[in-house]
């Protein structure tokens, strides 16, 4: 292959291979600088959008940004690309296909959107959002459906869902259900209520499942639990009969990331099976639920693509994504400002990574949800996360991820709180899963208005869920 | 569990009581609408305050100098320049500035007291740290200690390289939590040079009294660890295996 060329500003750039293209093309961010990817000047970066905007779809079909034979991710990936899938957008370049997305999207032809799924692939989809400003990756993903379930529906439209998280720094029972019972009295918990176990052991994993899953049945409520365990860990948690709804599994675009996490694609699958087989479904039977993030793989030292080069974070991120949908998730989601300023280092950069995540998750056909969240050493804060979340919000956003009053005290970082999803869903217009607003309004938790009530520690709902608890 | 879910609540009681002692999460907050109350809020942005402040506040050496009279202190800069440098290029953190120069010292031990995340976990911990931990290594013979600014932990393999040193202890300031924004953690690294990766570390974290780890109880296990080590030849993974007295805290 020879080299691209792309000229502005009087000022001509060469991109050797789709590697460095990608790479220079995509707006600013701390971790394609830090693995020497990143365009070295502004012009180099229109430059190499407008290279990208005239190169076919159907390129990414041919020419690898990770090499075939070296990695499953890109085998997994091409080998099972639906070509049918493909047709509609088979003729067109990468900036034909973005203004292709804007007409459906402005026409609010959902149906053609997110038909396209089994037919792109992840680089496909990762250059795509790199000829996209914020705006529209908000009017595409709010036009891409999908809907997936297990005992609450997720990703219905006019819905906004949240996954309560009630870590605690030693797995303590009360202090575990404490979280639990203050997110549900705040509507949280639809999507999931999914624990990080501070100790990844199968006594631990099972305990905690057996917990949540005793919060669920006293109270009949129509959601699923996840303690995100490694898979290895759930599926002995599976052998010893724990109540699984969701294998949970951190999953990286490159085979050798995911390697570092200790997963293989088998394992995926193995775990899979297990869940699905104890078919606890309501609604639906998806039993898989994983967890992405810009920067995983350059933190591996596994982001390298063809001929050793280093291939940028987004690009990469995407390419998780097409791992995670082999497996028919009911839940995924970026933890978009977690991994620290070295791979996002401002509010400005996270929010854009937000936005381009669910936007290429959405696309290739995946729930997909995001940790809106920050560390203290990056130049974020609660106003940059306020943004993110109404964006997500308007771009039709899976579900958030909500923790009590945005301090995680066994992570150490903060998310969003319970009631920063009640301000999301107030201001635009949203509802929580309809299974689970059923339950808040049988709990009399809603006001006539639908609205998730204001209680007093002793109202009688409260005290409803607060006097199990607290026994 | 299921047991406790049916047991009635004894009337009167604030039902919350239990609950908030058994967790220190941010829970029943009450609301303002859809948000926080002011009170609330504002107690949040002040623990986010006092963490940001610690990563930003400017290492002192002059404090850190007056805090430990009679000891010799040298200062090193990493190759990064400054803290938005520092926190976007870890690399540059790892690596000393061009045209560093240490005296060759040979000595059996280098002590390097880094910035890292919160300079405001040396200004508070490192000079009561580096004394305990003297005491408890009398036939050591130690370098003069290094002070580094804008360093990641694996700058002192390249310290402890130039100073000659067998061993190097890096004391530096840990990532700040929301609820923790002092706490100073150490890390022990046998025959240190470039390239060593974590696992040939060991490390004690959360150096914080009075809330975290004791002086005394950190210089205990690192004394410990670095007498494991010089027997060992090693430190890392190998190490922490040796037995139960060596588990860092």
């Amino acid at each position: 292959m020879s080299a691209r060329r792309g000229t502005v500003g009087g000022h001509t750039f060469e991109f050797p291979t789709l590697v460095e293209l990608l790479a220079r093309a995509t707006p600013l961010r701390s971790g394609d600088v830090l693995a020497g990817c990143a365009a070295e000047s502004a012009a180099e970066r229109v430059a190499a959008q407008e290279v990208l905007a005239d190169l076919p779809l159907a390129t990414f079909l041919d020419e690898q940004v990770v090499g075939y034979d070296e990695d499953d991710v890109t085998r997994l990936v091409l080998d099972t690309h639906d070509a049918a899938a493909f047709a509609p957008v088979a003729s067109l370049t990468v900036g034909e296909f973005r203004d292709r997305l804007l007409a459906w999207a402005a026409a609010g032809d959902e149906a053609s959107i997110s038909a396209l799924a089994p037919g792109l692939t992840p680089e496909m989809v990762a250059a795509t959002s790199k000829l996209m400003r914020n705006a529209d990756l908000v009017a595409v993903g709010r036009r891409t459906r999908v809907v997936t379930g297990l005992r609450s529906t997720i990703g219905l439209p006019g819905t906004l869902a949240s996954r309560l998280q009630p870590n605690h720094p030693t797995d303590d029972p009360l202090g575990v259900t404490a979280s639990i019972v203050d997110g549900l009295l705040q509507g949280s918990g639809d999507a999931v209520i999914g624990i990080n176990p501070a100790t990844d052991s199968p006594a631990r994993t099972v305990a905690l499942l057996e917990l949540v899953d005793a919060v669920i049945e006293r109270y009949g409520i129509p959601t699923q639990s996840c303690v995100l365990a490694h898979v290895t860990t759930t599926l002995r948690a599976l052998e010893q009969g724990a109540p699984v709804d969701l294998v949970f599994q951190s999953v990286a675009g490159t085979q050798e990331a995911n390697r570092g996490f200790g997963v293989t694609l088998d394992l995926l699958a193995e775990a899979r099976a297990g869940a699905l087989a104890l078919g606890r479904g309501t609604v639906g039977d998806n039993v898989t639920y994983f967890e992405t993030g810009q920067g995983s793989a350059l933190s591996a030292g596994a982001h390298l693509g063809v001929g050793g080069r280093p291939v940028d974070q987004q690009t990469l991120e995407a390419r998780a994504y097409g791992v995670a949908r082999h497996y028919a998730p009911l839940l995924v989601n970026t933890v978009v400002g977690f991994i620290g300023p070295e791979y996002l280092y401002d509010g400005k950069q996270v929010l854009r990574a937000g936005l381009e995540d669910h936007f290429c998750g959405k696309l290739l056909g995946l729930p997909m949800g995001v940790d809106v969240c920050y560390t203290n050493h990056a130049e974020v804060d609660g106003d940059d996360t306020d943004s993110l979340m109404l964006l997500l919000g308007a771009a039709g956003c899976s579900f958030l991820i909500a923790v009590p009053g945005s301090d995680d005290v066994m992570l150490h970082y903060q998310s969003l709180s319970f009631t920063d999803v009640l301000t999301a869903r107030q201001v635009l217009g949203l509802r929580p899963a309809p299974e689970f607003e059923a339950w808040l309004a049988r709990m009399d938790l809603l006001d006539d208005a639908g609205r998730v009530r204001e209680l007093a520690p002793d109202a009688p709902a409260a005290r409803a869920l607060l006097a199990a608890a607290s026994a | 569990m299921s047991e406790a879910l049916d047991r009635p609540l004894p009337p009167g009681n604030d039902p919350w009581t239990v609950l908030r002692a058994a967790t220190r999460a941010r829970v029943a907050l009450g609301r303002a609408g859809d948000a926080l109350p002011t009170a609330r809020e504002l107690e949040f942005r002040a623990a986010h305050a006092a963490a940001r402040d610690a990563v930003h506040q400017p290492l002192d050496p002059d404090a850190v100098r007056a805090a430990l009279p009679g000891r010799e202190l040298l200062e090193v800069h990493s190759a990064a320049p400054d803290r938005a440098t520092y926190l976007q290029r870890p690399d540059l953190g790892r690596q000393l500035a061009e045209g560093t120069a240490l005296p060759r010292t040979d000595a059996d031990l280098a002590v390097v007291v880094a910035d890292g995340l919160s300079p405001r976990a040396v200004h508070e911990h490192a000079a009561g740290l580096v004394t305990a931990l003297l005491e408890r290594l009398p036939g050591w013979h130690v370098a003069p200690l290094v002070l580094a600014h804008q360093a990641r932990v694996a700058l002192g393999d390249a310290v402890g390289q130039a100073l000659g040193a067998r061993a190097v202890v890096v004391l530096i300031g840990e990532r700040p939590g929301l609820s923790s924004a002092d706490s100073l953690g150490v890390y022990l690294t046998w025959d240190p040079r470039p390239g060593r990766v974590d696992s040939e570390r060991n490390c004690v974290s959360n150096v914080r009294p009075p809330h975290g780890l004791s002086y005394a109880q950190a210089a205990d296990t690192v004394a410990a660890l670095l007498g494991a080590a010089r027997e060992l030849g090693a430190s890392g993974v190998a190490l922490k295996d040796e037995g139960p007295a060596l588990t860092a805290g």
